[in-house]
């Protein structure tokens, strides 16, 4: 059975139609990457499998529920998700941040999860922990918030440009740390970027998203091989891969 | 029974005869000379010195908070009555007599003896100078003059229309000046001319001339009791009591009585206890309680009049508190619910702000009718003046609270309740405090305008000070309101530096 699944969903933000029927399976431990422009569509996907963004029309499958039919708060704390921009809370320190799925939940092992948690992304709980956000460095700051999303165990990790705004050096250090943080835990990743170069780098299978349709999906290797439009010819020009 | 103890118990069951006065010198005078001869008849006497405006002081005799107020017929018929001016004093007591007891079953005792009448006043360099002996001469020469006129002169129709009209009085400018300060800006040059009255103790302390009325253009007013209908229909001893004044106070008398309470400075106590002997009125043994009078400086004055002092600023701190609270239990909800509910929000706050812009005399006297006078309507003024900085800080501080961290948290699975607690309310807490603090310091200046509705405070011996032209009574209440206002600001202070969240 797929971890996630969409089916025939279609989504309008007055009139751009954001989703156009798009129908997606990720499997389970996979990590599929949602690729395209601004506007393609790719985050609307992303926010449908934790509720932000509710559908117009199609399916959307969680784990096997209809997040349309489950408490969408208890759905939230079941999914891990990240932002670009981190989101920390400012006057939380790291420790409580990473804990907060924990502490939602109303487990009392939070600070031992943040621990843990903190270890997966590369940072110590006694270092950092104690620390506020302002403390951080924009990579630290971004390890941080990916390690607030896996503190709970989520079985799914969505994630929305998480290195994007990133220099280049740290960019790469985090999709290293991550690509590690990947063997160490079992989750279904969905990860959104306008970056091919990562796609290819990260996921399983990559989703091309043209004006809310899916134009190819496929491994990277099958993608680069055979591309099946002149557009995903086009993109594989520019990112020169 | 013996006599005494009929008084006892009379004075236990009675309602005290309220008796109010208008801001200024000899409003206080005759206020303070109808109470002490009702307290000579055996009432009990409430005094509400000061109450703002003629408005105000009109609309609690019409709701029956005050008994009685010293009142002038042309008011009556102008302000009140909104009438044309009759140009005759006696005529004018006749309409206005009939129309109040018809209207509001208000009374108009009879006069009390004396006319007033407005009257233009110039230094006497300045008549000199332009050779000014009549309103005539000024309307000639007002286009080289600066005229300093009471608003309420500026819009009533026998008041600077008349003049144009009549002797063309059209100075270089107008300046709208408040009664307080018209004579200090006169004597100092700021102006050339003031409006003033007849009987004013203060045209003789800065050696005023005053210009003849050659065409009879201001008609003469007399002043009366104006008495609610409670005092005549239950209390008519006290009615009785009062009308023994009636006719007794000539115009040179009340001159003299403004002059020594204006320029001399004495106690409107005394000065009224002694018009009263000395006219029979009451016997002369009747004893008043003053106050010592303190010389020297304002630091001396303050320590004579310490308990007065603490019973107004614990008046002060009451006001303040209580409408503060009311405020901060109100605004900060209403600020949440404005923040859900963007649509309408700038509307709602808009409309927090127009409240701050309806001036206080204004707002008070709009409440007369429904709430009264007293402690009620300067709760209810002080909670509408407070709400803005607070429903303001409190709806951008939450709309602006780190949006990134908020959706975040949202994302993971905080619900509306855990963000408002968690993440938004502290992270806005030191820009509502920010708020609350404006709201706090605004608070306590505007409630020296309580004492306008009867309501004490600080605001007191200001009033009282401006009418009288003592600046150090004016001082005894700034002074403390000034360091009230610090001191809230800095303990809000800390609260401020203890909400904010560390990061």
């Amino acid at each position: 059975m797929s971890a996630l699944r969409a089916e025939g969903v279609t989504r309008r933000f007055g009139d751009v139609v954001a989703l156009d029927g798009v129908t997606l399976q990720v499997e389970p431990e996979e990590c599929v990457a949602l690729v395209g422009e601004s506007g393609s569509g790719k985050t609307t996907l992303l926010g449908c499998f934790n509720r932000l963004t509710v559908p117009e029309s199609g399916r959307i499958t969680v784990l096997g529920d209809d997040v349309a039919a489950v408490d969408p708060v208890r759905l939230r704390r079941r999914v891990g998700y990240v932002p670009q921009d981190g989101g920390l809370l400012p006057h939380w320190t790291v420790e409580r941040n990473v804990a907060l799925v924990p502490w939602l939940l109303g487990r009392s092992d939070g600070p031992k999860r943040a621990a843990e948690a903190l270890d997966l992304v590369g940072l110590s709980a006694a270092t950092f922990g104690a620390r506020y956000p302002s403390a951080l460095s924009g990579g630290q700051r971004q390890r941080v918030a990916i390690a607030r999303a896996v503190a709970a165990h989520p079985g799914v990790l969505l994630m929305d440009e998480p290195f994007g705004a990133l220099d280049a050096i740290t960019r790469f250090e985090l999709q290293r740390a991550f690509a590690e943080l990947r063997r160490r835990i079992r989750a279904t990743v969905v990860l959104v970027t306008h970056d091919l170069r990562e796609a290819f780098l990260l996921a399983d299978r990559v989703a091309v998203f043209r004006a809310g349709r899916i134009e190819q999906l496929s491994t990277p290797e099958l993608l680069q091989r055979e591309p099946a439009t002149p557009y995903v010819r086009r993109l594989l020009e520019t990112a020169g891969v | 029974m013996t006599p005494a103890l009929a008084v006892v118990l009379v004075l236990a069951v009675q309602k005290p005869v309220v008796v109010a006065s208008k801001p200024f010198a000899e409003s206080y005078v005759l206020a303070e000379a109808f109470a002490q001869v009702l307290e000579d008849a055996g009432f009990v006497v409430d005094r509400r010195p000061g109450l703002g405006a003629t408005e105000i002081a009109f609309g609690a005799l019409r709701a029956g908070d005050i008994d009685v107020y010293p009142e002038y017929t042309g008011t009556g018929l102008l302000a009140i009555l909104h009438e044309d001016a009759i140009p005759d004093a006696r005529a004018t007591y006749r309409r206005v007599a009939s129309e109040f007891a018809r209207r509001w079953d208000v009374h108009w005792l009879a006069p009390l003896g004396f006319e007033n009448t407005y009257a233009m006043a110039v230094r006497p360099q300045t008549a000199e100078r332009y050779g000014l002996r009549s309103l005539s001469d000024l309307g000639r020469a007002s286009p080289q003059l600066v005229a300093g006129l009471t608003p309420d002169f500026i819009g009533r129709p026998d008041g600077l229309p008349a003049l144009e009209r009549t002797y063309g009085f059209r100075p270089r400018a107008v300046r709208s000046l408040l009664p307080s300060v018209k004579y200090a800006a006169v004597a100092a040059g700021a102006v050339d001319v003031i409006d003033g009255y007849s009987t004013d103790g203060l045209i003789a302390r800065h050696g005023l001339a005053v210009l003849e009325d050659d065409l009879g253009l201001f008609p003469p007013y007399e002043a009366a009791a104006l008495v609610s209908a409670r005092l005549v229909h239950e209390l008519p001893a006290a009615a009785l009591a009062l009308s023994r004044l009636s006719g007794r106070l000539d115009v040179r008398t009340m001159r003299s009585l403004n002059r020594r309470v204006e320029v001399d400075g004495e106690d409107v106590r005394v000065v009224a206890r002694d018009a009263l002997r000395e006219l029979g009125i009451v016997a002369s043994s009747a004893r008043v309680e003053t106050a010592p009078r303190a010389g020297g400086g304002i630091a001396a004055y303050l320590w004579t009049h310490r308990a007065d002092t603490a019973r107004q600023l614990g008046r002060h701190l009451l006001l303040v508190a209580i409408s503060m609270a009311c405020a901060l239990l109100f605004a900060i909800p209403l600020g949440l619910a404005l923040e859900r509910w963007r649509a309408g929000a700038e509307s709602a706050v808009r409309v927090t702000g127009i409240l701050q812009t309806i001036p206080s005399i204004a707002l008070l006297a709009f409440m007369i009718p429904l709430l009264g006078i007293g402690i009620l309507p300067a709760l209810v003024a002080l909670f509408l003046y407070s709400l803005y900085p607070i429903v303001r800080s409190t709806y951008s501080g939450v709309r602006d609270a780190a949006p990134d961290a908020v959706a975040a948290a949202h994302a993971l699975g905080m619900t509306g309740g855990q963000l408002l607690r968690h993440v938004r309310l502290p992270l806005a807490a030191p820009v509502i405090m920010a708020g609350v603090r404006t709201a706090a310091v605004i608070n306590v200046g505007t409630a020296t305008l309580a004492a306008f509705v009867g309501a004490g405070g600080l605001g007191e011996p200001i009033v009282a000070g401006l009418a009288l032209s003592d600046a150090r009574m004016i001082l005894a209440g700034a002074l403390p309101a000034a360091a009230l206002a610090i001191v809230v600001d800095l303990a809000l202070g800390a609260v401020e530096r203890a909400v904010r969240p560390a990061r």
